[in-house]
């Protein structure tokens, strides 16, 4: 389309002007002019993989992800993304990816696909069944015999959290305490 | 990381070992290669010639496993040659400290070892103390019972000579890298050591750990700009959920989850509320009351009283170790009925992957939550397996992207940075947090109705977000941030404080013991306060130019940058390096200027008020020594369990404190090659998030092995045969590449070949491979039970057919 890389990052720059105060979704700049981006919504993110944490700017046109790019006025990455930085647009747009509640029955050769009611009310059974038939208020200890309040469920473990947010890992550990569970862990063992 | 990644432009050097940045933090380079520009050098010590490597001033060869015997080679040229930041060492590290008479090491084993119960006494290796009950010290560090001088004892074996026929490195390699980085440690030289799983996983992970902090302590290079002990981390919020306490043993903010013994909640106060008579230490732990008693009132709200021991007891109280490995080979025994995996894919992560599977076949039920059908999701119809044997019931949830919904990550920089929800989520895909609160208000309604066991760690758990679609995200942060729970007046020095019920409190200095404030993860308090989202900041501002960012995003403790900063300073408050100065006492205005400090007091020369720099340690001095580390206060060179050597150093040939499981084979007929595994730039984890994405796939499209060129000529593979390679614990086939970036080690005067492999393909996916992790042992670190990816022994045949 006729453009240099540097009038390209600058037209990036300039939409980039346009979230660089909040971050939040708004429009991508009118002002940037002849860019691929002119007229979409932009918003802020930051890359999934590693722990770097560069910034990416995520455009969009009529609820739908049409481009995403590094973000320029990213302290960190300064608009610079490697190779797996540079396919989230692939992770937000995939055939591949899961779009349905699947379940597959004890024994069964397939998935069938179920509604969020059928599996959350069923999956919120087994953790109340599981819990309760292993759950130990208390326990002798072997070393010295005596008997100590444990509280405590041994039917289920609770994995992951390394692809979560930090709210959601908050409310995943208080979820698992509260539930007795104790074999909670995640990718950090690893 | 103790700094952060901009940080790494402060660099004189930068010492890479156990690490690829290059390959797996590509966009870290970008810093690495500023410092260079700056006249930085770069050192890389890897078993394989990587890409960080191709741009190193240095590269030695480090053979899988031994990396204290490197370290403690460098910690040795360092004292033996003079190039230790002396006044560091003595004011801050606790090298002058007396160690008790009974301490000793003879043999490969330090003193009080039980030979029975495979463990150390950690009481034999205390400090000796004064009449008023703090350690003695001697501050010409001569005393020959001195951490100073043991530490030299200790290390005086590890001559270069010695380290070398360990480590395969060739001699004038080693001595290029010690003397290189060693002379950062000079008062106006900083130098940085970034490391992953190369050294984390590993039988003595811990104490590989411990040996680059060591070094640092030595070189005065923690708290500095450009220094640090930095841990680059591998997922984008590993370090957030290790922050908030997603393992075994942990409650958010680091705090410990009780064990039986922690009877009542005086008695677990008591155990982890680090004491000192030392008016001069911080001991910071010492708040661990008020952090405890925050997060309770968090959970239980007003349930939560000081009657009642604000509901410590409905938390679960751990009595043996349930680390990832002991779960899956309880679950393996058919102990466990049920998992719930959020993001995590068990057939693939851990070691020994055939037994994980298997394990996965015991189970009663499964939930699975992810953005893509994994392994794990698939198990009961895995190659190899009818799925009219399986039993398992298995839920496989669809799981919302990170641009589909709204919430913090903290990088590795311990940068909690805010993201937007851009799009809704794809199909009827879902945020974890919706999943959770779901899970949770199911679950309660459950034991509301019905009743049940025990059900009032459900039933009165607060858990208040809201009343929309799914739980308000920005509640979620307040909480956790914590806000007081009644009008509250707090005096601070010359100031009094107002604070109303509901107003959030802004540091963690002000919460309290009494109930008085939550706080879902203290370290995290000051992140959203009444001035807002501080994770959503971006203004791009660097008052200082060491690319601190103090008001881009929000980093813990405090949004200080660059952690233990109170040792960049001499005991009176100026700068070791006055060119890159992180904080400095400004004695007219009684302040400090620069990043926020480590703590409001004067400097550490202060009589009244001056604190030690290592305040998380009761003793405020960072440990050359260690109590608390379970194999040893120093770190010691032992072989990895599968090994091709002889532990030259000692007749102890393992860790003595890692019991020796079933499936390991050190049978070098069998096996003679090492075998080590890794992580490449277009792949990710166990490829759930790459190995779906075409781009991705185009790019590296098989699982393949590196061999040397001398390997691949002795077994008559050539680049792109299939190739077979073996192990105690199974076998893969993957595509060979002979690449003359692998080279054999001269080990014990032995050449001895490596086999390196990366561990991101499985059975589902665009992109399907065999996974690495059928060949990995199920050992681990004695102080944290993280497997020993990185060594181990295998075979390699030419042609695909597995066993």
């Amino acid at each position: 389309m006729g453009m240099s890389r540097r009038d390209f990052l600058r037209g990036g720059a300039l939409a980039a002007a346009g979230v660089a105060l909040t971050g939040r979704p708004g429009e991508a700049s009118a002002d940037a002019p002849q860019t691929r981006i002119k007229g979409l919504k932009s918003s802020t993110t930051i890359c999934p993989y590693c722990a770097v944490g560069c910034g990416l700017l995520v455009h969009t046109k009529d609820g739908k992800i049409v481009n995403i790019e590094g973000d320029p006025q990213h302290p960190i990455n300064h608009g610079s993304l490697c190779s797996k930085g540079s396919s989230l647009f692939q992770v937000a747009v995939n055939e591949n990816r899961l779009q349905k509640v699947m379940y597959r029955a004890p024994g069964s050769d397939k998935f069938e696909e179920k509604s969020w009611d059928w599996a959350m009310d069923r999956i919120a059974l087994r953790l109340k069944e599981t819990r309760d038939k292993n759950f130990k208020a208390k326990e002798i200890n072997k070393k010295d015999n005596k008997e100590y309040v444990v509280n405590r469920t041994e039917g289920m473990a609770f994995f992951g959290g390394a692809g979560l947010d930090n709210e959601e890992c908050y409310l995943w550990s208080k979820f698992s305490r509260a539930m007795g569970v104790g074999m909670l862990e995640h990718q950090a063992r690893l | 990381m103790t700094n952060h990644w901009i940080d790494l432009k402060n660099s004189d050097a930068i010492f890479i070992i156990g690490c690829n940045p290059a390959e797996n933090h590509p966009i870290s380079f970008k810093w690495i290669e500023k410092a260079m520009d700056d006249g930085g050098k770069l050192i890389v010590a890897d078993p394989r010639y990587t890409r960080s490597a191709s741009k190193a001033d240095i590269y030695a060869q480090l053979r899988p496993g031994t990396d204290i015997a490197f370290l403690g080679g460098m910690i040795n040229y360092a004292l033996q040659n003079n190039m230790i930041h002396e006044e560091y060492v003595r004011e801050y590290t606790n090298a002058a400290f007396i160690i008790n008479e009974k301490f000793n090491f003879q043999d490969g084993l330090f003193c009080s070892f039980d030979d029975q119960e495979k463990s150390y006494d950690l009481k034999s290796w205390a400090y000796e103390n004064d009449a008023a009950g703090n350690p003695k010290r001697d501050m010409s560090m001569k005393d020959p019972r001195c951490v100073y001088q043991l530490l030299k004892k200790h290390y005086s074996r590890y001559d270069a000579d010695m380290v070398c026929s360990i480590t395969g490195t060739k001699k004038e390699d080693f001595l290029k890298v010690a003397k290189t980085f060693c002379a950062t440690g000079r008062a106006d030289k900083a130098g940085t050591i970034l490391y992953a799983m190369g050294i984390t996983q590993s039988t003595h992970g811990t104490q590989n750990v411990r040996a680059v902090a060591m070094l640092q302590m030595l070189l005065g290079n923690i708290g500095i700009a450009g220094g640090g002990v930095n841990a680059l981390r591998g997922e984008s919020n590993v370090q957030g959920s290790t922050d908030y306490g997603l393992l075994f043993n942990s409650l958010p903010g680091y705090l410990k989850l009780p064990e039986f013994a922690n009877t009542d909640f005086k008695a677990y106060i008591e155990k982890y509320t680090p004491k000192t008579k030392d008016a001069k230490s911080a001991n910071w732990w010492g708040n661990t009351p008020k952090y405890i008693t925050s997060l309770l009132k968090a959970w239980y709200g007003d349930n939560a009283t000081p009657e009642n021991d604000f509901c410590y007891n409905y938390l679960p109280k751990w009595s043996s170790n349930y680390s990832y490995s002991k779960i899956i080979e309880r679950m393996g025994k058919g102990e466990v009925e049920g998992l719930v995996c959020m993001g995590m894919n068990p057939a693939m992560g851990g070691p020994d992957s055939n037994s994980a599977r298997g394990a996965l076949d015991k189970l009663k039920w499964l939930v699975t939550v992810d953005l893509w059908q994994t392994e794990t999701s698939i198990f009961w119809k895995r190659p190899g397996v009818n799925p009219k044997d399986i039993h398992t019931e298995v839920f496989m949830l669809p799981a919302a992207s990170s641009v589909e919904k709204e919430g913090s990550i903290s990088n590795s920089g311990r940068w909690a940075q805010w993201r937007y929800k851009a799009v809704e989520p794809v199909g009827e895909s879902k945020s974890d947090l919706w999943i959770i609160n779901q899970f949770f208000k199911r679950v309660q309604a459950l034991y509301t109705k019905d009743k049940g066991v025990f059900p009032e760690p459900i039933t009165k758990l607060a858990w208040n977000y809201g009343d929309g679609h799914e739980p308000d995200v920005h509640l979620v942060a307040k909480e956790i941030n914590g806000y007081f729970t009644k009008d509250t007046t707090i005096v601070d020095k010359d100031k009094t404080l107002e604070f109303k019920k509901g107003d959030q409190v802004p540091m963690f200095k002000y919460l309290q013991a009494d109930g008085s404030t939550t706080s879902g993860c203290w370290i995290y308090c000051g992140s959203y306060t009444k001035e807002g989202n501080q994770m959503a900041r971006r203004d791009a501002s660097d008052p200082t130019g060491l690319g601190l960012f103090p008001k881009w995003s929000w980093c813990w403790p405090l949004n200080r940058r660059i952690i233990y900063n109170r040792a960049s300073v001499t005991p009176d408050g100026a700068p070791f390096n006055p060119k890159r100065p992180v904080i400095a006492w400004d004695a007219l205005e009684k302040k400090w200027k620069g990043d926020v400090p480590d703590g409001p007091w004067p400097p550490m020369k202060d009589a009244k008020e001056g604190k030690y720099p290592f305040i998380m340690l009761a003793e405020g001095h960072g440990r050359l020594y260690a109590l608390d580390m379970k194999d040893g206060p120093f770190p010691e060179h032992y072989e990895p369990m599968e090994s091709p050597a002889r532990n030259q150093l000692s007749k102890v040939q393992n860790n003595p404190l890692v019991k020796i499981p079933a499936n390991i084979s050190s049978d070098l007929v069998k096996f003679p090659l090492i075998g080590t595994t890794y992580r490449m730039t277009e792949h990710w984890q166990t490829g759930g998030m790459t190995r779906s994405l075409p781009w991705l796939v185009e790019l590296v499209p098989d699982m393949f092995v590196e061999i040397s060129e001398s390997l691949a000529k002795q077994k008559g593979i050539k680049k792109g045969d299939k190739v077979k390679v073996t192990t105690e614990r199974g076998a893969i086939e993957a595509v060979a590449l002979v690449t003359s970036r692998l080279k054999p080690f001269n080990v014990d005067g032995k050449s001895v070949e490596q086999v390196g492999m990366p561990w991101h393909f499985g059975y589902s996916g665009l992109a399907k491979g065999d996974s690495a992790n059928l060949l990995t042992p199920t050992v681990g670190c004695a102080n944290t039970n993280i497997p020993e990816f990185k060594a181990f022994l295998c075979n390699i045949e030419k042609g695909g057919t597995k066993a």
